[in-house]
């Protein structure tokens, strides 16, 4: 593998992998042939990020075309190359990926004025696929503003602030802070903001409804958005269902897909355009090894897509889905068994006093070569992993 | 100015004085040495040298010229050992503001073994008084460097190594310093957790004022020895890199005052034991 990056692109690329930073530890590096993919994810897997960068972002763009690699590294080590930014734009002309697999190395050269030569080889680690799986062109909620608007919406609340609580109706959309539960309500700060459709690039709603999600991720795409003055794209469906937030340009396409808290009753709003109706979703117990229901629910966040299998039927009662089955057998299934092992992680037992029900996203362990990885939804896979993977996957 | 408003007859007394209008002329270079809290002081007619050392292994040493005084009198030469963060706090006793035009005057005074170094500083009128005991003065080491043994020099303009040096991987135990008349030149070398690192600076650079390499030379240094020699880079322009036939280093840096006059601080460092690359 041999990208080039020359000029302004490499501070774009730095602050590609400054934003992933504030999801996750680990950058996971994809080289693909429709362009190189870095992902991040947080510990929780209640976040997920992946910057798609084309071939056209490059002026050299080489990868593998015999087999698929993929790696992951400490996310720190790759900011250490791109550390000082304001640097990066004066003084660095292009920048050299390449990759030596003998020495499983990852080697970063900047060629910067002077004839100043900076070389970093990165030690990395093989990694599993890494691979969050939503469609946002079907989501009922979708939004498109400058990054001025959010910029300044989100500064508006504390640094400390863990949560946000966003409301929309057919014209207006409102951002607050979001207190916890327990917490005494009289006491807390309450800061609510409320923006105009017109304030937007685009605005549609289809479910009047509130979401709640962690501001600190979305802080991390506001950094890279700002600075490369690209709009964000944000799509909901509704509370439970992961938020995407997204930037697009020619060459590259960023994407974050945060969880979302699952429905609070004293939030919740009436879905007067709700075009199809729900199921309510169950329980949150995940220690349920019955797993039926909670497909049922995350049904509605995935849409028909154009693979041959077609759409899952909500009762999914005939695929069987008990833990052990999902990952030992080769059947055709869709992918969401994986995600059982994050399910565990999620503090969803309902003995312990109310906390965060955080959904949790949906990973798929194999992915179909060279789709359209970042919309499409993939709805059926052989499922290749063994249980041992599937372990690895959930630290 | 107000200090000179003693007496002739204290002044016979002195064997040391020297007098700045602007004491940041010596508190900005004195904290690019600043690692530890002892130095030794030594003056001669030349001016004063400040030395600090650091495990047997780092010497730093900072050189103030008696040009650069208002006043420079001195009637014999002679050394002691001072708390260097003890006069860097009386130095900066006014806070060390940067209105410009306010500046903080300097009399120092020394009156021979034993005495504690006497300061005198004033600003807009407010005089401070200052005595810092002063010890027995250690022997600077002598790394026996001499301009013969050089095998390889190369002068750069600080700003080009300034930002390798901010950007050092301080996970590595060390710095690897490569000199060759062939490439990489002049590479700086990092190993850290995560991976090595490399600055080249070609021979060619309009950054290298001058590249004098006789043969290859590879050598690591205890990266903690000279992580503080960041500080002399950032107030410096010039850099002079020398290493000799042992491998020792000289770092000299060419620190130029806000009034245009030169100091000069240099860094020498033993290299580590092994010279064989990772």
């Amino acid at each position: 593998m041999h990208c080039v990056v020359t000029g302004g692109n490499v501070k774009v690329l730095a602050k590609a992998v400054h934003s992933l930073s504030r999801i996750g530890d680990d950058l996971y590096v994809e080289p693909q042939e429709d362009g190189l993919a870095l992902r991040s994810v947080n510990s929780s897997r209640s976040a997920y990020a992946c910057f798609l960068f084309a071939p056209l972002f490059f002026s050299r763009y080489s990868v593998p075309n015999d087999h698929t690699f993929r790696c992951k590294m400490a996310i720190k080590s790759v900011q250490a190359v791109f550390r000082s930014l304001a640097t990066l734009e004066k003084t660095v002309e292009k920048c050299h990926i390449e990759l030596d697999e003998q020495k499983d190395r990852l080697t970063f050269t900047l060629h910067c004025k002077h004839s100043l030569l900076k070389t970093h080889n990165l030690s990395f680690q093989d990694s599993e696929s890494l691979q969050a799986v939503f469609d946002k062109d079907s989501c009922a909620n979708i939004f498109r503003a400058q990054p001025r608007l959010l910029v300044d919406t989100v500064v508006h609340f504390p640094s400390s602030l863990e949560e946000v609580t966003v409301s929309v109706s057919d014209e207006r959309m409102w951002v607050r802070n979001h207190v916890e539960e327990g917490a005494e309500q009289s006491r807390a700060m309450l800061t609510e903001l409320c923006l105009a459709s017109d304030e937007f690039d685009h605005f549609s709603v289809k479910n009047h409804n509130s979401i709640t999600f962690c501001l600190k991720e979305l802080r991390g795409l506001l950094v890279f958005a700002e600075s490369t003055g690209l709009p964000v794209s944000m799509y909901f469906d509704e509370p439970g269902s992961p938020v995407v937030l997204s930037v697009t340009d020619s060459v590259l396409e960023g994407n974050f897909v945060l969880a979302t808290l699952s429905e609070d009753p004293s939030l919740r709003k009436n879905n007067s355009k709700g075009a199809h109706t729900l199921p309510p979703p169950p329980p949150d117990d995940f220690m349920n090894d019955d797993i039926d229901s909670y497909l049922i629910a995350m049904d509605t966040s995935v849409a028909p897509g154009p693979s041959t299998a077609g759409p899952p039927t909500p009762p999914l009662a005939d695929s069987t889905c008990s833990k052990q089955s999902a990952v030992a057998t080769h059947r055709t299934r869709t992918h969401r068994e994986e995600d059982e092992e994050a399910e565990e992680d999620e503090t969803d037992d309902s003995d312990r006093p109310p906390n965060k029900k955080f959904r949790s996203l949906f990973f798929g362990l194999v992915l179909p070569p060279s789709s359209q990885i970042s919309t499409q939804p993939v709805m059926s896979q052989e499922v290749l992993a063994s249980d041992s993977e599937n372990e690895t996957q959930a630290e | 100015m107000p200090l000179s408003t003693q007496s002739q007859a204290d002044d016979e007394q002195y064997v040391l004085i020297a007098s700045l209008d602007n004491a940041r002329h010596l508190s900005n270079i004195l904290k690019a040495i600043t690692f530890k809290d002892h130095a030794i002081f030594t003056a001669t007619p030349n001016g004063l040298k400040v030395t600090v050392e650091d495990s047997k292994c780092l010497q730093a040493n900072a050189f103030i010229q008696a040009e650069i005084f208002q006043e420079y009198t001195i009637k014999e030469d002679l050394g002691f050992q001072i708390n260097l963060t003890v006069l860097l706090d009386c130095l900066n006793i006014f806070g060390g503001s940067t209105v410009p035009g306010v500046s903080t005057a300097l009399r120092m005074c020394y009156r021979g073994y034993g005495y504690p170094l006497t300061l005198f500083l004033e600003e807009a009128g407010v005089v401070t008084v200052c005595k810092i005991n002063t010890q027995e003065p250690d022997e600077p080491i002598d790394f026996e460097f001499c301009s013969n043994n050089v095998t390889n020099k190369v002068i750069l303009q600080s700003e080009s190594l300034k930002d390798a040096f901010s950007e050092l991987d301080m996970t590595s135990e060390v710095l690897q310093i490569t000199m060759s008349p062939s490439q990489p030149y002049f590479r700086l070398s990092t190993f850290g957790n995560s991976g090595n690192a490399h600055y080249d600076y070609s021979k060619d650079s309009d950054m290298m004022e001058l590249f004098r390499c006789t043969k290859t030379q590879t050598n690591k240094y205890k990266m903690s020895l000279l992580k503080p020699s960041t500080k002399a880079l950032a107030l410096s322009c010039k850099v002079s890199v020398r290493t000799d036939s042992r491998g020792f280093l000289s770092l000299q840096y060419l620190v130029r005052n806000d009034d245009g006059q030169i100091c000069f601080v240099e860094y020498y460092c033993c290299p580590n034991e092994e010279v064989e690359e990772d």
